[in-house]
């Protein structure tokens, strides 16, 4: 009986996607933010020895009987040395005229000032340079002149350590990402347990148990529990309807049936004529199968009912058996039918009682109904601990070529029942009972072959 | 036999009141629990039929005051509800049977009858024909000394014969008593029912004779 | 001016005209005549090389090496002044051969042989140190006695400026205007210690004798012409057995500059996949261990003589570069003339 519930998405997972999409954003946010700041790191320490040594060279820088002269420290180049392998170049000039150095370096597109380097990345001899230009005011021959120093290095040293720093850049975001996706999904897991151990704690409850939830939930929880207790608590109002209105439809259909069949019988011993007593009998037999049906009906509504919550007490089924055949012997010697009960072994079982009665009767009623007169029914019981069994076996000729297992399907009636009033519930009723047990039911052609042999079969425990 | 009738719908009532009547027997009719009771006090029955739907109370009170107060009358209670559900109670409540409505006369009369029989009670209820002696509650007939048992389609033959000797009984009308409507059967199968009959008659100087065209006649030879 | 050389020397240096193109000091012709030739430029002479020469062509037929050999300065001036193509450049001045993979010349290369090489002994993959050799004293053992022999710079000038009759004319010393490697030792020298200069204006007062390469000067000393020369390749010096023992080759125990012999691939190679198998060929024999056999210097790392605290390698880099400009090369020699002219 239990629906699939119809899934749309996973919080779990949906929560999952949306800690992760964070994580890589996060990741990406950080690799790229520490990628920036390494470049503007490298960068700017490169400028500095740059500047530091354009600094030295500018500081040889003298004016020696009138002529500028320049001596190129040996500590301005070499420091850029110790940076990278890469290639070094510098120019010393005075209002654009080249003192020493090379004199194609191109010049920056910047002006520059007296304190201010300028620092620029260029194309220089088929490579990418980073060169820095700082500028300085001299007294030549008491008019002042202006002192250009560029300094200038190739990149590559300087790309490789940016592909280093690039690659623990990423390392660091992929880590990131690796430890906050293994966070997320931890958070996940234990966002949803709350939810999965209430739904375990509902799905373990006894079929009767009604009781609202009282287990402590998470505030974000507060409102399905409550509404979960809401609906436990109507749910418990329109069981207990649902079992009162059985009950008061099947008052309210039997009685007046009950009055009608009974004054047709009246009629029918008062009247003589032979067509007026046919109509009387096919009135009696409409009214005992309506009575009938709805009566099998309203037993198959209250079987459902009951076996959606299996109450189980302790059951001996020999006993209820033979209750049973004692309170339809009367009707079977209507049609002086015999009844015999045998009882092996002790069949004990846990279930409904009144489900179990009323499966055992509807077969036995069959039984009774469908046989001719003065023929012999059977009613065995059984039980060997493991299983509690009883099978009741008639003469009423078996059910013919009719699909056995589709005699228990609802109101489909065998080959033999022609003139017999009745639903075809009777055995779908013994069967859903059955299997609400756990149990089977099973129909066999009699070992005489004269008809059915139709055993309920219940496991002892 | 004498029988209370504790039943609240007026008509269903009526109804079970005129069929009981038409076999003869005596009934009184108790609407509710407290005209019920005030019966039951009064007279003394030999069966109760206890509806359990009642205005003034449910049927199962009255079948426990009824038992507390140590009244051995047998019940037997019709019930209009899922046999699911209410059977155990009544029965636990001391009520002997039930039948749930609606329901056959025959098979209230086998119920009725199988009740007193457990009740062993009566035996004074013997009928006497011709010589014979009839025993409707035990299912027996004697003939001189020898007494047999009779089956229950034979024995409810020889009741309808004996509820009017001399009068011609259609088989039509035979079939009726003897067989549940749900039963198609042909008028001819009362021939059987009849031959057996004929056979246990025997010595009894009471005879079935078969009027042609019109059906059979029990009378004294 | 009293020598004639130095100043002609000098007046070229320092204005800087070469009309002339570079000046080969020799051509050798290894392998079958009109084969695929491997052009080498060295400043390091054709006999020490041969051996490594022939054992590179000997799995290599149909391949010739054409071999020329030219000072460090006129390699330099062929290279970068005149364009002319060589393959593979091979020079002991190491600031040139920085120069010139600074400013573009070179191609870079990297194999398994070039992993061979310890990280100092190579610049950006362009530059390939494949000896170390140190710039030593060569001293005369006939005129010196060994309780004379000087065995630091310091040692050198109080021998000198005790008895300065006795070696006036006797010591010698690179022209550092004409030899590449003359200029990076003194360079070298000045950079690392004031002594230098006391040690030129002495020298200088004493009718120093200046020398294209150090070939001459330690034949001069073996010969006895002059007893001292300075700032000479003791690898050289001790390479020659026969002249063994006639001089005496000291590293100083102040400091002994070690200088590297390297290799460039040059641009524009005609065979640049034979020149890298040349110099893969180069590195293996100098960088394994032990070196090939027919590998002419002492493993760069076992280099003799100065002893762990006095060594002072010279290291490749940009710093080289600063004695390569203009200015400061006017002004070093500028210098070292004028200290020359002490008296």
């Amino acid at each position: 009986m239990t629906r699939r519930a119809h899934v749309s998405g996973s919080i779990r997972r949906r929560l999952l996607l949306q800690l992760l999409g964070s994580a890589a954003l996060l990741a990406a946010i950080l690799f790229v933010t520490v990628l920036g700041f390494v470049r503007d790191v490298a960068e700017e320490s490169h400028d500095s020895i740059l500047f530091a040594s354009a600094t030295s060279i500018m500081d040889s820088i003298a004016v020696n009987a009138g002529e500028v002269s320049v001596d190129l420290p040996y500590a301005a180049l070499s420091m850029l040395g110790n940076v990278s392998d890469d290639r070094v170049f510098y120019r010393v000039s005075r209002a654009g005229e080249v003192l020493t150095g090379y004199s194609d370096l191109p010049a920056g597109e910047a002006t520059v000032r007296a304190g201010q380097p300028v620092f620029e990345t260029l194309d220089y001899k088929g490579e990418t340079i980073r060169m820095v230009t700082s500028s300085r005011r001299l007294s030549l021959n008491g008019a002042p002149t202006d002192i250009e120093v560029s300094v200038a290095q190739t990149q590559n040293g300087q790309a490789a350590i940016l592909a280093r720093l690039s690659r623990s850049a990423l390392y660091l975001g992929i880590g990131f990402f690796v430890l906050s996706s293994a966070l997320a999904i931890w958070s996940a897991q234990s966002s949803v347990r709350p939810l999965k151990s209430l739904a375990q704690a509902v799905s373990r409850r006894g079929p009767k148990d009604l009781r609202p939830v009282s287990r402590p939930v998470p505030s974000e929880m507060a409102p399905l529990v409550s509404s979960l207790n809401t609906f436990i608590d109507r749910l418990g109002v329109s069981l207990t309807r649902s079992e009162d209105f059985i009950a008061e439809a099947a008052h309210r259909v039997r009685t007046p049936l009950a009055t009608v069949r009974t004054q047709a019988e009246i009629t029918l011993r008062r009247v003589e004529k032979e067509e007026n007593r046919g109509s009387l009998r096919e009135m009696i037999r409409a009214i005992d199968e309506t009575s009938r049906a709805s009566g099998q009906l309203l037993d198959h509504a209250m079987v459902s009912f009951r076996t959606d919550s299996l109450e189980r007490v302790d059951i001996d089924l020999a006993e209820l058996a033979r209750e049973l055949v004692e309170r339809l012997r009367p009707v079977a010697d209507l049609k002086d039918i015999d009844l015999h009960f045998a009882n092996s072994g002790t069949p004990r079982m846990s279930g409904d009682a009144i489900l179990i009665q009323n499966a055992v009767r509807n077969i036995l009623d069959n039984a009774i109904k469908y046989s001719p007169p003065e023929r012999q029914v059977h009613i065995r019981v059984s039980g060997d601990g493991a299983q509690a069994r009883v099978s009741i076996e008639d003469e009423a000729g078996g059910f013919g070529t009719t699909d056995t297992h589709a005699l228990t399907e609802r109101f489909v009636r065998g080959e033999n029942t022609q003139g017999v009033v009745g639903s075809g519930l009777g055995l779908t009723i013994a069967r859903e009972v059955a299997e609400a047990h756990g149990g089977t039911l099973t129909i066999e052609t009699s070992k005489s072959g004269a008809g059915a042999c139709v055993t309920l079969c219940f496991p002892s425990h | 036999m004498r029988f209370l009738l504790v039943e609240d719908n007026a008509s269903l009532a009526k109804a079970i009141l005129d069929r009981l009547r038409l076999d003869g027997h005596v009934v009184d009719h108790a609407p509710d629990v407290q005209s019920a009771e005030d019966f039951a006090a009064t007279t003394d029955y030999d069966l109760i039929l206890l509806d359990i739907m009642l205005p003034d109370g449910d049927g199962r009170t009255f079948l426990k005051q009824h038992r507390d107060r140590q009244i051995e009358t047998p019940v037997i209670v019709l019930t209009a509800r899922s046999e699911v559900s209410d059977r155990v109670g009544v029965l636990d409540l001391g009520a002997d049977d039930y039948i749930t409505k609606p329901f056959d006369f025959s098979e209230l009369e086998a119920r009725c009858r199988a009740v007193l029989r457990r009740r062993g009670g009566g035996s004074s209820n013997e009928r006497r024909f011709g010589n014979l002696r009839f025993d409707p509650m035990a299912g027996t007939l004697s003939v001189e000394d020898q007494t047999i048992s009779l089956r229950n389609k034979e024995l409810r033959l020889l009741e309808v014969f004996l509820s009017a000797p001399d009068r011609i009984f259609s088989k039509a009308k035979l079939v009726d008593r003897l067989f549940s409507y749900e039963e198609d059967v042909s008028e001819n199968a009362i021939e059987v029912y009849v031959g057996r009959l004929r056979k246990h008659l025997v010595g009894s100087g009471v005879e079935i004779a078969t009027v042609r065209g019109l059906g059979y006649r029990m009378s004294l030879q | 001016m009293r020598n004639p050389l130095l100043s002609l020397a000098l007046i070229a240096s320092l204005w800087g005209v070469s009309a002339s193109a570079f000046e080969i000091e020799d051509r050798q012709w290894v392998g079958p005549e009109n084969a695929r030739a491997l052009t080498v430029i060295s400043t390091t002479d054709f006999d020490i090389l041969a051996p490594l020469m022939e054992s590179f062509l000997r799995n290599r037929p149909g391949v010739a090496v054409d071999y020329v050999v030219a000072s460090s300065s006129e390699l330099m001036k062929a290279i970068a002044d005149e364009g002319q193509t060589f393959d593979v450049a091979l020079s002991s001045a190491m600031d040139l051969q920085t120069k010139l993979a600074n400013d573009g010349f070179t191609r870079p290369h990297q194999s398994s042989a070039t992993a061979l090489i310890p990280g100092w002994g190579e610049w950006r993959n362009h530059v390939f140190a494949f000896s170390q050799e140190p710039a030593s004293m060569v001293v005369s053992a006939t005129a010196l006695t060994e309780a004379e022999m000087p065995r630091t710079r310091q040692a050198l000038i109080t021998l000198l400026r005790e008895q300065p009759d006795r070696f006036r004319g006797r010591i010698g010393t690179y022209d550092v205007s004409l030899s590449g490697l003359g200029y990076l030792f003194a360079t070298q020298d000045a950079r690392t210690s004031e002594t230098y200069w006391r040690l030129m204006e002495l020298m200088g007062g004493l009718d120093l004798q200046l020398y294209c390469c150090s070939g001459a000067m330690i034949e001069q000393v073996a010969d006895g012409e002059i007893f001292v020369a300075y700032n000479v390749l003791g690898s050289y010096a001790r390479a020659r057995a026969d002249l063994a023992d006639r001089i005496v080759v000291i590293d100083p125990e102040d400091y002994t500059h070690l200088m590297m012999r390297s290799a460039i691939l040059l641009n524009d190679a005609a065979q640049p996949e034979l020149a890298e198998a040349f110099v893969d060929h180069l590195i293996t024999a100098a960088w394994s261990n032990p070196p090939a056999p027919e590998y002419p210097f002492r493993h760069p790392l076992g280099a003799p003589g100065p002893s762990e605290s006095a060594r002072r390698p010279i290291q490749l880099g940009p710093g080289l570069l600063v004695y390569q400009d203009r200015e400061k090369r006017k002004r070093f020699l500028g210098e070292w003339v004028s200290a020359l002219r002490q008296e």
